[in-house]
């Protein structure tokens, strides 16, 4: 039998406020531990919460970017429950009045397009972080991130697959990027995602009983998580048995994911509104405003890119789906001068190589934009010749020195001197006589070999067009 | 021999410096030495840190500097207001090595004002009791008949000012806990509109119920602590942005004119004989004085009670969980992994009422029962809230007895935990509606002092006051003292 696999998401991304979300402590991250605390967030007694303002004006632009509905009216709720990272055993959460609601985003992939409904998203406090490295085996907490601002998107059961799954939850963080929302650290916890999972015979329309799997902090866990889920359910109807609805843990390092609590184990959080908190309410004008300050979104980059530069779509779409990708992109097309597709092939092809080899992104390039126009234009009037430009490129990632120095430094300056080519090509035709003889004979391939042999002599360095006519001038 | 004079005639008297800050403080200390070994009224007592403070004060007054009314006036705090520096306890022994490393809004103020901290005083456990006794360390006693109670659950405060122990003390009021008290003891209390004074620092029984409020020798006094306590803080969120009067100015105008509801369902069954006589005794001064008095009704008065219980306790039990004993406060000794730790700590922190009260409150949030009880009760409590304002369309001020009862004797309970705030039916409703009111001693049943009532619209603490002033102008019960 065929199965589906039926996918909803809860995304939680740390806000990039300067503060936390009920005090004045900074939501700097890596400092000494408990060091960014006060009375507030660590819940003292008599210690009351006040909203703030910056966490409202973030989530009502993501909402807004995420084509959501915006609520005038919404309020704050507390979930109860005991952990020690929870200083005051109730998070500060929203329950039935979210902020915003009924959105959606688009997706593309070899499916074509597909509409993923946003139920809802909503603001809440995050956590402090449980530490197990204490020499006598006792855990510690550290309450730094306790109360920085999250907001929780929660998609519509709409995705079918991982690749559904990645892509939706890639938008999701591009589009966090562009409103600067979040800065989606994803190393440092900032993005992180809850999977809920069922599976179907294809073709049932009724819902299987779900699982649920807490705290995915990188896309490659993501999908690895869904992959194995979902094959695992689909194992036990099989065999003939019954999905228990749970609560079950991935873990990245064995690749597997075992139960964690079942639902009759499911804390009642006994939500109830905050009463040390005034409702949120929002003027229209507000939300206005907000609209109007968003930038300009990854979709809507990507058409201009298609549109104005000719960018084929697969680049345009690769390019915006990072913010930094896409402001590199556009820096370096200003700067160059010259044709923006020079720019995308090169960002599709070295820069995306060296991304994949280093597990880096966008973020994480060593040099302005200006050096790799720098580069392109080298390339252009013929300083470098193409093969050498990428190993000065290669270098540069490494580095982050500029291209023009690194030329000379490697020594990958160019030979267009006519005179002292004429003399490398003239030996190169002595060692191989046979080659000239057969080009002679009308074997025109010949002449491809005696430029390849030319460059080697040269390490690259010749002139490949100057190359050509000296050989065929000489023959 | 300056333990029974108003704030204002100490005031007088230290700024015409007839008597210096610190002699006032040694004398009251003095007092508390000799005396609450009997009341009980104190948990901590600042002897030393109470003098340098004095001391700092009268220099500051030798050198002429212009200080506020209140400085180097002795007071005394309920445990549950946070004082940096110095313990609070909330009478549990969860916080009872508990030394904040901040400040209340309210204790910054007075502090500020130049207010001498005598120390800090007993109450029910986190606020949370009937008569004072549910405190983890001692039992208070009433100053006027050391066999009753004090009254809930400010009974430190209330008791320490009756007696003589200090100036003027700071209660809360969640469902009563300032009012009860003071009209059991005989002094002034006012509990003000939600939002008039800040919650920061004040350690929560029920966020959306309490409200920190002075207690008094009398109502001038009550009008100027109110004034040095109140105004917004932007720490809590619940504090109104309005603009706070100067509540002595308007005291002296009279109530020619006023118009006074009086409530029959607030002395019906269940209210003290004796109780409702001296209250009406009181009415009548009020309509000599120039007042229209008449009868109305605030039919759901009857819920109020029940729905109190319900809406209190589910905050609290939510309030009460991050006593867990993993940062602050008391940890049990032995356990053998996290959920024994949480069970024993509470278990061993927390008295036989808080623990009620949490399994009372989180029963009602739990899912299945949230929209029968919790959802329910903040219904009633619109209804309430309804009554009053329909009421108010037509009075200035609702006048009613303040504690349904005033003989409870030390020790004499029932069972049935709804019976034991049962004096607190008419102190309730102003709580779950956030108005203000003001308890004032308006006569005798035997030995002990009965309290009278007035309630009044949002933000209306001066009719109040004004109100309760002239009636002590006219009367004199507010002048008498117990013989402790």
């Amino acid at each position: 039998m065929n199965y589906e696999t039926v996918i909803g998401l809860e995304i939680h991304a740390e806000l990039a406020t300067n503060t936390k979300i009920f005090c004045g402590c900074t939501t700097a991250f890596g400092d000494k531990e408990n060091t960014h605390c006060c009375p507030v967030c660590l819940g003292l007694p008599g210690a009351l919460p006040v909203l703030n303002k910056k966490v409202i004006e973030y989530a009502v632009k993501a909402g807004l970017a995420t084509n959501c509905q915006i609520n005038g009216f919404s309020k704050l709720d507390r979930k109860n429950y005991f952990y020690p990272d929870l200083p005051k055993a109730y998070q500060i959460s929203q329950y039935d009045q979210p902020l915003c609601e009924e959105g959606y985003l688009d997706i593309k992939g070899d499916f074509g397009s597909k509409r993923i409904g946003i139920t809802r998203i909503h603001i809440e406090e995050d956590a402090g972080k449980l530490l197990h490295e204490a020499e006598d085996g006792s855990t510690l907490v550290d309450y730094n991130r306790g109360g920085v601002p999250l907001i929780e998107i929660v998609s519509e059961p709409d995705l079918r697959s991982a690749e559904e799954a990645r892509l939706y939850a890639e938008k999701i963080k591009a589009i966090l990027e562009y409103t600067e929302v979040s800065d989606c650290r994803m190393q440092e916890g900032s993005l992180r995602f809850d999977v809920n999972l069922s599976v179907r015979p294809e073709g049932n329309s009724v819902l299987g009983t779900r699982t649920e799997m807490k705290n995915l902090n990188s896309f490659r866990a993501l999908v690895n998580a869904i992959e194995d889920e979902s094959k695992r359910q689909i194992e036990v109807l099989e065999s003939g048995g019954e999905v228990v609805q749970e609560t079950r843990k991935w873990d990245d390092v064995t690749g597997k994911n075992t139960s964690l609590r079942s639902k009759e184990e499911a804390h009642d959080y006994r939500y109830f509104p905050e009463p040390d908190l005034v409702p949120v309410v929002l003027e229209e004008e507000y939300i206005e405003r907000i609209r109007k300050e968003l930038p300009e979104l990854p979709d809507k980059r990507a058409k201009r890119y298609v549109e104005e530069w000719g960018l084929p779509e697969y680049d345009a779409g690769v390019i915006t789906a990072s913010r930094p990708m896409a402001v590199f992109f556009e820096e370096c097309v200003k700067s160059y001068g010259g044709d923006p597709k020079t720019v995308s092939n090169w960002v599709m092809g070295e820069l995306m190589r060296l991304f994949n080899e280093k597990g880096a992104g966008a973020e994480d390039i060593p040099f302005p934009a200006v050096y790799m126009a720098d580069l392109l234009k080298l390339v252009d009037d013929g300083t470098v010749s193409g093969s050498a430009a990428k190993r000065v490129f290669t270098e540069m990632f490494e580095t982050g020195e500029q291209p023009k120095k690194l030329v000379e430094r490697l020594g990958l300056l160019q030979i267009s001197d006519e005179e002292a080519l004429t003399g490398i090509i003239k030996r190169v035709m002595e060692k191989n006589p046979q080659s000239v003889e057969d080009y002679r004979a009308g074997t025109k391939k010949a002449l491809g070999f005696l430029v390849g042999q030319t460059m080697k002599e040269t390490k690259g360095k010749a002139n490949p067009a100057l190359v050509n006519n000296i050989l065929k001038k000489l023959l | 021999m300056y333990h029974y004079m108003t704030v204002s005639e100490l005031a007088q008297r230290i700024k015409k410096r007839e008597v210096s800050a610190e002699e006032t403080t040694r004398s009251f200390i003095e007092r508390i030495e000799e005396l609450d070994e009997k009341v009980g009224a104190y948990i901590t007592v600042e002897k030393d840190r109470a003098l340098k403070t004095a001391r700092d004060i009268d220099k500051k007054l030798k050198q002429g500097c212009e200080l506020s009314p209140l400085a180097g006036i002795p007071m005394a705090l309920k445990d549950n207001i946070c004082t940096e520096n110095i313990r609070t306890t909330c009478a549990s022994k969860t916080l009872e090595d508990f030394v904040p490393p901040y400040s209340a809004d309210v204790y910054e103020r007075l502090e500020k004002a130049g207010c001498i901290t005598l120390g800090k005083t007993n109450m029910d456990e986190f606020a949370m009791g009937s008569s004072t006794e549910s405190s983890a360390f001692k039992v208070t006693r009433n100053p006027w008949d050391d066999s009753s109670i004090p009254g809930d659950s400010s009974g430190g405060s209330a008791a320490a000012v009756a007696a003589g122990m200090a100036a003027f003390a700071l209660g809360t009021d969640t469902g009563g806990s300032i009012r009860q008290p003071t009209a059991l003891c005989g002094v002034v209390g006012m509990k003000p509109t939600y939002g008039r004074v800040s919650r920061y620092g004040v350690v929560a029984y029920a966020s959306s119920l309490d409200q920190v409020g002075p207690i008094t020798r009398d109502v001038k006094d009550c009008a100027l602590v109110l004034n040095h306590i109140c105004g917004h803080d932007r720490r809590d969120s619940t504090s109104m942005v309005v603009a706070a009067p100067d509540f002595q100015a308007g005291l002296e105008e009279g109530i020619r004119g006023m118009r006074i509801g009086i409530p029959s369902e607030y002395f019906g069954k269940g209210i003290e004989q004796g109780v409702r006589d001296r209250v009406t005794e009181a009415i009548g001064v009020l309509e000599d004085l120039g007042a229209e008095c008449e009868e109305v009704s605030l039919p759901h008065t009857i819920y109020a009670l029940s729905a109190y219980y319900i809406i209190s306790s589910a905050e609290a039990s939510s309030n009460m969980a991050r006593y867990d004993g993993i940062r602050y406060g008391y940890r049990a000794k032995d356990y053998s992994d996290l959920l024994d730790m949480y069970i024993k700590t509470r278990s061993e922190g927390f008295g036989a009422e808080v623990k009620r009260r949490i399994m009372l409150g989180t029963y009602a949030l739990s899912s299945g029962n949230y929209d029968a009880y919790y959802k329910k009760a903040q219904k009633v409590r619109t209804l309430i809230k309804a009554d009053f304002d329909s009421v108010f369309e037509d009075y200035d001020l609702i006048v009613c007895p303040t504690s349904s009862l005033v003989v409870i004797r030390s020790g004499e309970k029932t069972n049935d935990p709804l019976q034991k705030i049962l004096p607190n039916v008419n102190t309730v409703p102003a709580n779950i509606a956030g108005l203000p009111a003001l308890s004032v001693p308006c006569g005798f049943l035997g030995n002990l002092p009965v309290g009278m009532q007035f309630i009044g619209k949002p933000f209306a603490e001066s009719t109040l006051l004004r109100a309760a002033y002239a009636y002590q102008q006219n009367t004199g019960f507010h002048k008498m003292h117990p013989q402790v």
